[in-house]
């Protein structure tokens, strides 16, 4: 009960702190921004009288480098939402009369992790949604497996707001947002170097890249999930933030899931035992 | 519908009597440092149930972390708790616990009902309890205006009332109050002394934090000096025949002749123009000093027992060093 208690003023914070609403014009401005791009991009090939195979491989690109910027988008909100929600309420105290009512305090992380991760899943879901629906209008393309893409997707999400909680109960509000996002960093710089080091066939390279994945393995759910959504043939072609190069391994998005679950696991076990 | 027995029951929020043993804390040793800080070196305590019991110490003497711990908010580094005859801290035993915090925080983005019906749920109660109980807590505490106010845009002292009327929601058995009356105008305080009164009344217990001597002096019925995070001393504020008193008299015709009367009562006499102020050892006395001075022809307008002077006791505790 104190659970859904929780995750209900979670959402009910981020509606009335005009969080929830910014993100999501922003979101909506992203889209309009692709929308307008596309929108000239596939007059001027038309006009041009394009070969039909590029005229759909063109917005699918397009549509890729727009799910990279939501992957990211989505990524900075996850950590920019929540952030504040457990290190800035324990810092004002307002966190002392919630965790002296009679509810245990894991209801208090659980609540709040789901009311948060449910506000992203929305907010993922409205932007992948929205920007394979303004390509489908536009050119008739969609991304190859959108759930799947989806899925990972909200993976990487999901797996920023469990560590953001977890630095949440140890470091202060400011430490807390460096440090998810310097690991954002590393796996993103990670993730290329990896890339890079595949293409020219270096090894020692391509395990720096692993290792970054190892310790964040947000980069890596990333081209997991590029990877099941551009079409087979561009997959092959190219060089990019979503070429499998050198693809991560399945077993990479079980190591996430498991990391997800852990970072939560203790960022409960830590809030539990910590002094208020 | 509601039953008469019923509705009677849940309009006193009264609270069945308890055996005259039963506490409603006990600590044995507590003590908490916090990275190498001691800042309650070890508090032994017992409260009954339906006890005012006042906390009096100078600023960081530990009486925040004390009701802290009681409340499971910090954990002891050592020594016990039981705090309604359960372990401090426990989650079952919160739904009888009330609390108003040091600093009264809270999403300051809800409105005053909100928050009220927010805590309210989280105390376990149900919807229709609270569309009663909201309305009447907020009149109680004077924001019945502003129900529909953010937070946000509170006084401070508008924010302290609405954290007590938090800290009444569950008709508690045990009430926590750290400085309740911090930030409160005069109609404020009197309002915090009204409701510890009604509490007492309820049968209810109350825990209160105060800096406040005047305060603790009136709602109080036993205060625990403390400092360095020790109990220095306990006082019974409510007995009549114990201890020295100083007494007001107030009379029209007050003579040097009186006075040297009253001597043989007391340890101390003043007299000043109309009024002469004397000091007890044992308060049994005082009846006979009174029909010594009406004998004499005193012409009296006051005759006022002032209770035991905690400001002294509180500076000779705290002592020059103030405390800190
Ligand atoms: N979370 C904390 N971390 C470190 N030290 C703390 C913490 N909380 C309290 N202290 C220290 O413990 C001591 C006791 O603090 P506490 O707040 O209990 O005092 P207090 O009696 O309530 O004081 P005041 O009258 O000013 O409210 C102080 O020296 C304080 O600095
Ligand atoms: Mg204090």
């Amino acid at each position: 009960m104190g659970t859904w208690i929780m995750a209900g003023v979670t959402f009910r914070e981020a509606a009335r702190k005009k969080i929830l609403w910014m993100a999501i014009a922003a979101g909506l401005a992203f889209l309009a921004l692709f929308g307008t791009g596309l929108h000239y991009q596939m007059k001027d090939l038309a006009a041009r009288g394009m070969n039909p195979i590029l005229l759909k491989q063109i917005p699918g690109t397009m549509l890729m480098v727009g799910l990279y910027a939501i992957d990211l988008l989505t990524v900075v909100m996850t950590v920019l939402v929540s952030v504040d929600t457990l290190s800035g309420e324990i810092a004002s105290g307002t966190i002392q009369a919630v965790a002296t009512k009679p509810l245990p305090r894991w209801q208090i992380v659980l609540g709040k992790w789901l009311g948060f991760a449910a506000m992203m899943t929305a907010y993922l879901a409205l932007l992948v949604g929205g920007i394979n629906l303004i390509t489908y209008a536009m050119a008739r393309v969609t991304a190859h497996n959108v759930p799947q893409g989806f899925a990972l997707m909200w993976l990487e999400s999901v797996l920023l707001l469990s560590i953001t909680f977890f630095f949440g109960t140890h470091y202060s509000t400011l430490t807390n947002g460096v440090l998810a996002l310097g690991l954002v960093g590393l796996a993103f710089l990670g993730g290329w170097i990896e890339q890079i080091g595949a293409v020219t066939s270096t090894t020692s390279a391509v395990n720096v890249g692993i290792v970054a994945s190892i310790i964040m393995p947000s980069e890596a759910l990333w081209r997991r999930a590029a990877n099941s959504m551009q079409s087979p043939l561009a997959s092959v072609l190219n060089f990019s933030p979503f070429s499998s190069a050198s693809l991560p391994s399945s077993t990479m998005v079980v190591y996430a899931g498991v990391y997800a679950a852990v970072a939560l696991f203790f960022a409960i076990r830590s809030f539990s035992r910590r002094d208020l | 519908m509601m039953q008469a027995g019923e509705s009677a029951s849940t309009t006193a929020g009264q609270i069945a009597a308890q055996p005259a043993a039963d506490l409603a804390i006990a600590t044995r040793g507590l003590r908490k440092v916090f990275d190498g800080k001691v800042a309650v070196r070890s508090l032994t305590l017992e409260v009954p149930r339906g006890e005012i019991f006042g906390f009096l110490g100078p600023n960081g003497a530990g009486k925040s972390t004390s009701l802290k711990m009681l409340l499971g908010l910090v954990a002891p580094t050592r020594g016990q708790a039981t705090v309604l005859g359960h372990p401090a801290g426990d989650v079952g035993t919160r739904r009888k616990i009330g609390f108003l915090p040091e600093h009264f925080r809270f999403y300051d983005w809800l409105t005053s009902a909100e928050l009220l019906r927010l805590h309210g749920r989280l105390y376990g109660m149900s919807h229709a309890s609270l569309r009663q109980k909201v309305p009447e807590l907020l009149d109680l505490v004077g924001l019945a205006e502003h129900a529909g106010k953010r937070l946000r845009d509170f006084s401070k002292g508008m924010l302290q009332r609405i954290g007590l009327a938090q800290a009444l929601l569950n008709d508690p058995e045990l009430i926590f109050l750290d400085e309740p009356t911090s930030g409160l105008d005069p109609a404020g305080r009197r309002l915090v002394r009204d409701i510890i009164k009604a509490q007492r009344q309820r049968g209810a217990t109350v825990l209160l934090n105060s800096h406040l001597l005047s305060e603790v002096e009136i709602t109080c019925d036993r205060v625990a000096f403390i400092k360095h995070g020790e109990v220095i001393e306990t006082r019974d504020l409510n007995s009549l025949l114990e201890g020295q008193t100083t007494v007001l008299v107030r009379a029209s015709n007050l003579t040097p002749e009186m006075a040297a009367g009253v001597e043989k009562w007391a340890s101390s006499v003043a007299l000043q123009d109309h009024q002469l102020t004397l000091a007890v050892p044992s308060r049994e006395a005082l009846p006979e000093v009174l029909r010594y001075l009406i004998s004499r022809g005193a012409e009296i307008y006051e005759f006022t027992p002032q209770r035991l002077s905690l400001e002294e006791r509180f500076l000779q505790i705290v002592g020059s060093e103030g405390g800190l």
